[in-house]
């Protein structure tokens, strides 16, 4: 099943009834566009910043250099959420250095995760990630793939409460457990949910998408490129002349358009190791985006190569 | 871990193979001229398994323990675990091996390295592979010899070494010396192989041969009266 013309708008109009903004992916000319938390309407900037992988450069003292200058490029476009977890090997330790490099901008939306077995231990291992990251709080903290779910989200929402995080939430990824993550996102009072969705894997746009709508929930989109292996995939192949009016350089800017312009996501989160690829999707966020029928034409496009 | 069955082995590759290799460039760098010492321990090796002078065996054991624990420490507590987890739990594995090194070729005099035949071959070839081959993998494949892998330094041809040693090695402990070395081919063949790395075959190779060259010698043994 794909997006229907209906599901759409539904979803767009849920999402601007839950913001009681009206949708705006257009923002000032070259800055990336923003769309609002539905829980306390705090615009955001709909491409972050993601660390799975690329940040996990261990002590190596020119890969942390190169990490923090992926980090001054994506601020320097207009970006906010740096999102990382404890299972990211030394991409915590990596992202604290970028950011006292910079100055500790002021910008930064910190989405950080809990990941353990032990319900007890979540406490313990947020406050370390918080070190590791040296902010005085986090905005965001998910429960990574739904791990001891219960107990952690108790405690997210305990934290939340005292002040200690701004925003609690969920994810999973690779379309894994989407069952329960629905009844997740209808029973918990969560701001935030995470999953995996693009071009080729469309299977949140049936119930995920839809329902974080109509609940209030924003949406992280992680693996937007399936972990490098579509524009991979795509490399050598000709950008098709009807994707040039939609202001699109490369394959990733265009099939990164494509999750950007469901109205339920809130934004993406790319990673790469590259300053011109971070500059390349920031600026995917700006300009024009693709209505409901060229967003099937990306769709079948790339299935079709 | 729910839906196991969903997940692949690139799930759990958390680094670049760049991060990888520039990890064994500054490890090396860091332990500069180490390697000269451990490519001597490694003829070493070699010359007391050739020519057996007495308690060659125990020196072997000992050189070997050391290395193992040395590799152990350095390489997968120090270095590796910054950029995977899990190797913080591999890490006392090396150790644990480094302890029945110890146990059974020193405390005990438990083993003996005179085996010949097809197994000891086999042994000789994977030895001699593992310390003149696997450090030249790294400039064939256009990576220089910055991030070589050398024997006593680098985990993959240490447990090789051992591999080969253990083919030409008897002994009744010998069933708790294979295990650790033989996982660690395996995983770090699959980490490798999940990279995208040709010298994965460097590992799975020598646990192939080394698997049909002790099949080999204990079917030859079944089938040899006059053999204990």
């Amino acid at each position: 099943m794909r997006t229907t013309r209906r599901t759409f708008v539904r979803a767009s109009l849920a999402t601007a009834a839950a913001a009681l903004l009206p949708i705006s992916l257009h923002a000032q000319e070259g800055s990336p566009a923003r769309r609002p938390i539905p829980s306390t309407r705090e615009a955001m900037p709909i491409v972050g910043l993601g660390t799975w992988i690329t940040f996990n450069v261990g002590g190596d003292p020119v890969l942390r250099d190169e990490c923090a200058d992926v980090m001054a490029a994506f601020f320097e476009a207009g970006g906010r959420m740096i999102d990382s977890s404890p299972m990211y090997g030394s991409s915590q330790p990596v992202v604290g250095y970028g950011l006292q490099k910079l100055g500790r901008p002021s910008t930064l939306f910190s989405a950080e995760k809990v990941w353990t077995s032990s319900a007890t231990a979540g406490p313990t291992q947020i406050e370390q990630s918080r070190r590791f990251w040296g902010v005085p709080k986090f905005d965001l903290v998910q429960v990574h793939n739904l791990l001891a779910w219960k107990a952690h989200l108790q405690t997210l929402f305990q934290m939340k409460a005292a002040g200690a995080v701004r925003y609690a939430g969920i994810t999973t990824s690779e379309g894994r457990r989407h069952d329960l993550l629905e009844q997740i996102m209808r029973n918990e009072p969560i701001d935030f949910v995470q999953f995996s969705y693009n071009v080729v894997d469309r299977e949140a746009e049936q119930r995920l998408l839809p329902l974080a709508s109509e609940r209030g929930i924003a949406v992280i989109i992680n693996r937007p490129f399936r972990q490098g292996a579509l524009t991979h995939r795509l490399k050598g192949e000709p950008l098709p002349e009807w994707a040039i009016e939609l202001g699109v350089s490369s394959w990733a800017q265009l099939v990164l358009k494509f999750i950007l312009s469901h109205p339920a996501v809130t934004i993406a989160i790319p990673a790469t190791t590259r300053v011109d690829h971070v500059r390349e999707n920031l600026a995917a966020a700006a300009g024009p985006m693709p209505d409901l029928a060229m967003r099937e034409r990306i769709s079948a496009y790339v299935q079709a190569l | 871990m729910s839906e196991w069955w969903t997940y692949r082995p690139e799930n759990f590759l958390l680094f670049s193979p760049r991060v990888y290799w520039r990890m064994f460039e500054l490890h090396n760098a860091a332990l500069w001229p180490l390697q000269v010492l451990a490519l001597a321990a490694g003829l070493i090796i070699i010359l007391l398994v050739a020519w057996r002078p007495r308690s060659a065996a125990r020196w072997l054991a000992l050189l070997l323990a050391i290395l193992w624990i040395f590799v152990g420490w350095s390489f997968l507590w120090n270095r590796y675990a910054t950029i995977n987890w899990a190797a913080a739990y591999v890490a006392p594995a090396f150790a644990v091996e480094g302890v029945l090194l110890l146990v059974s070729g020193l405390l005990l005099d438990g083993l003996a390295f005179d085996r010949r035949g097809l197994a000891g071959w086999t042994g000789y070839f994977i030895l001699a592979f593992a310390l003149a081959g696997q450090p030249l993998l790294a400039p064939l494949q256009g990576r220089g010899w910055a991030s070589s892998e050398v024997f006593g330094i680098a985990p993959d041809p240490t447990a090789i070494v051992t591999l080969g040693l253990l083919l030409l090695a008897r002994g009744r402990l010998l069933p708790l010396l294979l295990p650790i070395p033989v996982l660690w081919c395996l995983l770090s063949g699959i980490t490798l192989r999940t990279m995208g790395e040709p010298q994965a075959w460097a590992l799975h190779a020598a646990l192939a041969l080394a698997a049909a060259a002790g099949t080999w010698t204990i079917i030859r043994q079944r089938g040899s009266p006059q053999t204990a």
